[in-house]
């Protein structure tokens, strides 16, 4: 247990292939997936729209169960969901009809004494909700509803979270905001993350490795270990030179007709 | 929305400091924006009394609000009117009772199991497309000319907008909601205890409603069509003894207990949806 510890493989994923069946055709999401999650790992996974990050997602979440290949979480086939592995959205999906607190405390089981249990306390102090337990989520900004959903996925304490593009929708400064969060909470629960994003300098920011995707079908195009110390200069050259890298991963062959085009 | 209503609050403010600026002669009556709605009704109820006695309308057609005021407190001192009125009152309860809890038992079950729901949704379907008024003589038979048959024809009425809201609000339950309920590793009761069920709430609320207004509809068919006591009676009533002033007063007081048991139900959702800040 523990990043310190030895690095056991949180998540185990080989020759994994996801097929959808549309209009009696078959399209292939995702194919040839090989990617070994290290316990206590922050994992960023990047790729345009429609590569099939979030069937990525999907699958390790248990929430797709029919793929070919191997998807195992400590050790065993993943065939569904379960409470060690947590999930946050990119909507943030809490129930209009429940509180702050009682939306938390969901995962736990129903009941009184379970939201005012010592985890859901805690999980709304951790993402600095204390004091707006017994608000309605419409009552809530974008940036504080997202922060709920965090707090009610970490309340099992799940060994790994699962974030797909969890701050999509949320504003410029919000984002970066969250993101200096997000780190303060891996830091603070020490859970496995696997956050798959489209915007890259959050991959950046964010991952000890980030993983790039290619589209249709859905491939691992690169594995980029991002070997800075946190927290991490946005600014810096190091930081400056991997997104640049990364960025040419995706724009390539455009990059030079443009140039020319100037 | 609340954007709007602000700009035009804004732009009421500038009208108004123009006005000030301009010393425009105010052309408008001030009537407090609460009470806007109730100008229309007062003129026209004025200018129908007014009518009446001048002698342009024939009183026996049409009588004058205030004869129809007084109809209505001869009525009541007669003490006939209350026993009319919780006759009514009663009918309409008991079959929206029935017919809510009914459509809420076969809304629940066939939205809550796919095979159910092919079995059964067709009939119900079916039986829906039946004119509700067409059952009245195969009701009567049945079950006579007393209180189950009239009863009856009510629930039938309330049945069907609660049965098609609950089931239209179960199957479009957010999937993403769903989902949330599958990651946390609901089992099939507590997911729709948890999750279906409140996410069904508001639809079934509106279902509630227009089934109330339908029951309302179908004690009035069914009153007209024999009783010997009731609103529905009352106006028959009227209507045999030429006095169109008591239909009148019937037509005004189901008016009023229709409203005021709409209210109630409003209410009722207001408290229930008001923390998910949507409008009822």
């Amino acid at each position: 247990m523990g990043r310190m510890g030895e690095r056991r493989a949180a998540l185990d994923i080989r020759g994994l292939r996801k097929d959808f069946v549309v209009n009696d055709g078959r399209v292939t999401a995702l194919q040839d997936i090989n990617l070994t999650v290290r316990q206590g790992e922050f994992i960023s996974i990047i790729g345009s729209s429609g590569c099939g990050k979030s069937t990525l997602l999907r699958i390790i979440a248990g929430l797709e169960t029919d793929y070919q290949g191997a998807a195992e979480f400590d050790g065993e086939r993943i065939n569904g969901p379960g409470l060690e592995r947590g999930v946050v959205f990119q909507e943030h999906r809490l129930f209009p009809w429940l509180t702050v607190r009682e939306n938390v405390a969901f995962g736990l089981g129903g009941g009184r004494e379970n939201s005012h249990g010592e985890s859901v306390r805690e999980h709304i102090d951790l993402v600095g909700l204390t004091g707006f337990e017994q608000a309605y989520p419409h009552q809530l900004s974008g940036g504080m509803a997202q922060r709920a959903a965090i707090a009610r996925a970490l309340v099992n304490r799940p060994q790994v979270l699962l974030l797909d593009e969890p701050f999509g929708a949320l504003d410029a400064l919000t984002k970066i905001q969250m993101q200096e969060e997000v780190l303060r909470i891996w830091r603070a629960e020490g859970a496995t993350m696997v956050l798959v994003t489209h915007d890259i300098d959050e991959a950046v920011f964010l991952g000890d490795r980030v993983v790039i995707m290619s589209s249709r079908p859905g491939t691992i195009k690169r594995i980029i270990p991002v070997d800075l110390p946190r927290p991490r200069d946005r600014g810096s050259f190091e930081f400056t030179h991997l997104r640049s890298a990364i960025y040419a991963e995706f724009f390539r062959q455009e990059e030079k007709p443009f140039a020319y085009a100037i | 929305m609340s954007d709007g209503q602000e700009t035009s609050q804004q732009t009421v403010v500038a009208l108004d400091a123009l006005k000030e600026h301009y010393r425009l002669p105010s052309l408008t009556f001030s009537v407090p924006r609460q009470i806007q709605g109730v100008v229309l009704p007062a003129v026209i109820v004025a200018v129908w009394e007014a009518l009446a006695h001048a002698g342009v309308l024939p009183a026996n057609w049409l009588p004058a609000p205030s004869v129809v005021a007084i109809t209505l407190l001869e009525l009541l001192r007669g003490g006939e009117l209350l026993s009319h009125i919780g006759v009514t009152v009663a009918r309409v309860g008991s079959g929206f009772m029935i017919g809510a809890l009914a459509a809420t038992l076969l809304g629940g079950v066939t939205g809550s199991s796919p095979l159910v729901r092919r079995v059964l949704d067709p009939t119900l379907q079916a039986l829906r497309s039946i004119p509700s008024m067409a059952w009245v003589p195969l009701f009567l038979l049945w079950l006579g000319i007393h209180e189950s048959s009239k009863i009856t024809l009510i629930a039938v009425g309330v049945f069907f907008p609660v049965y098609l809201n609950l089931l239209s609000g179960i199957l479009t339950v957010d999937r993403k909601l769903l989902e949330v309920g599958q990651v946390f590793r609901l089992d099939k009761v507590e997911q729709v205890r948890r999750v279906i069920l409140p996410a069904a709430l508001p639809s079934y609320l509106v279902g509630l409603r227009s089934g109330l207004g339908l029951g309302w509809m179908f004690v009035v068919a069914a009153e007209i069509m024999g009783a010997s006591r009731g609103l529905g009676f009352l106006m028959i009533d009227g209507q045999m003894t030429g006095r169109a002033s008591v239909i009148i007063a019937s037509i005004v007081l189901f008016a009023l207990f229709g409203k005021l048991t709409d209210l109630v139900l409003e209410r009722v959702g207001r408290g229930l949806l008001g923390q998910r800040g949507v409008e009822f």
